[in-house]
């Protein structure tokens, strides 16, 4: 198991976000996280990700123990796709993937190749505040491709992508699973594409909803 | 940590100079109240030079507090901020290359108010030029303290507001040595031991950085 959760609790100024979540996610599976508004899907993403602490419970992610465990190592082993986006709105397109390359000592080589993948091979120099929201998120997964993370942690990655975009978003993750990684994708609804046989998590009141 | 503070500190310049927000809004906001700072005093005492040093701290505190909010939010935009701490970079490095970055905005703001000070309040050129090498560490050591407090403030309510009550018990040790050294080297005076001053709060910052920077981050 790449992730196991018990009894995960994850309190903010005395608000409950996680309220005793427990999971388990295999290794190179993909994992789709559904549920309203407020249900807690984004902060069990962020915890995933080692953005926020435990409160209480137990956990390990991608071998780091959320307790005792350094939750920096844990964060260059996730990659994470929000959606406001992801980089420096003032550097170009290939500063900010360039930046996250040599960040990670990548080789600076991948970054065109991983821009044209994801379909912005002609928006290289241009500022990445002058990209549409949907060419941003294209951006944040090109930022992923670059750094090759064990689990990607995508936060409501179909929000602006239009047809084109999601049927290219669910090529993407294919050849990421078939890759080996695994994939945790959180959404209102189910994942549409049946091929990439996702597991579905529903959450409710920031818990997992086994009913 | 010190191929993180390059990578960084080149981040966050070639985003200045990108933006140009210290040319078009930090300088000209420096420029402007040196020179109401001039109308304040007065022509006769706009031109006692005694009064150069002290105005041209007082400047320089307003200009450093903006910075220090400008290269905090360059990190807090949506999505930035969770994203790049998944890169999981040294929180020593990102200290020093964001303290490197401040220290060079800082510098270029600083000459500009000086040749300011001399054409506004007619502050002795040849006095200003011997207090530089003061000048310029007293500046460095407020990028290194600003980087500090501009991490510590983030993390709260208000964090523009909260920046200054916090910045100023800690500038104002710094900005009397600079502005004491400043005005020795204009009328003659001890200058050195104002220069003790802020090279032990150089170190201080520095040493401090590096190993708290990383909790302030989490915090």
């Amino acid at each position: 198991m790449v992730v196991r959760l018990v009894n995960a609790v994850v309190m903010s100024r005395g608000f409950p976000l996680l309220s005793g979540v427990d999971l388990e996610i295999e290794r190179g599976s993909l994992n789709v996280v559904v549920g309203a508004n407020g249900a807690g899907k984004t902060s069990l993403l962020r915890l995933l990700g080692g953005l926020d602490s435990l409160t209480s419970g137990a956990g390990h992610v991608a071998g780091v123990d959320l307790v005792e465990g350094d939750l920096r190592l844990l964060r260059r082993r996730v990659g994470w796709l929000g959606h406001e986006g992801s980089f420096y709105a003032d550097l170009s397109v290939r500063e900010n993937l360039t930046f996250a390359a040599r960040a990670l000592l990548r080789p600076v080589d991948d970054v065109v190749p991983a821009l044209e993948r994801v379909g912005l091979g002609h928006r290289v120099d241009t500022i990445t505040k002058q990209l549409s929201a949907g060419q941003r998120r294209r951006l944040g997964l090109a930022w992923l491709l670059v750094r090759r993370p064990e689990i990607w942690l995508l936060d409501e990655p179909y929000a602006s992508l239009d047809d084109a975009g999601r049927a290219f978003f669910d090529d993407l993750l294919r050849d990421v699973l078939q890759g080996g990684a695994t994939v945790v994708v959180s959404a209102h609804d189910p994942l549409r594409s049946k091929e990439l046989r996702p597991r579905t998590v529903r959450m409710a009141g920031g818990r997992v909803d086994n009913s | 940590m010190i191929r993180v503070a390059r990578i960084v500190a080149v981040k966050d310049l070639r985003i200045e100079v990108r933006s140009r927000v210290l040319l078009w809004q930090v300088l000209p906001f420096g420029v402007i109240a040196l020179l109401l700072s001039g109308l304040a005093l007065g022509p006769t005492q706009a031109g006692n030079s005694s009064a150069g040093p002290g105005l041209f701290y007082l400047v320089t505190l307003f200009v450093t507090l903006l910075m220090i909010n400008r290269s905090q939010a360059i990190e807090n935009a949506p999505g930035t901020r969770a994203s790049v701490a998944t890169l999981g970079l040294d929180p020593a490095g990102v200290f020093l290359g964001k303290a490197f970055a401040l220290t060079v905005e800082l510098w270029i703001t600083g000459l500009v108010l000086l040749a300011g000070s001399v054409l506004v309040l007619h502050t002795a050129l040849i006095g200003t030029v011997e207090a530089l090498p003061s000048i310029l560490v007293t500046l460095t050591t407020l990028a290194l303290a600003g980087t500090l407090y501009g991490a510590l403030t983030q993390g709260g309510d208000g964090p523009a507001t909260l920046l200054p009550v916090l910045t100023l018990p800690a500038f104002a040790p710094l900005l009397i040595a600079g502005e004491r050294s400043y005005s020795a080297a204009l009328h003659g005076g001890a200058l050195w031991e104002w220069w003790v001053i802020v090279v032990v709060a150089l170190v201080a910052y520095t040493a401090v950085g590096i190993l708290l920077y990383g909790v302030l981050e989490e915090s």
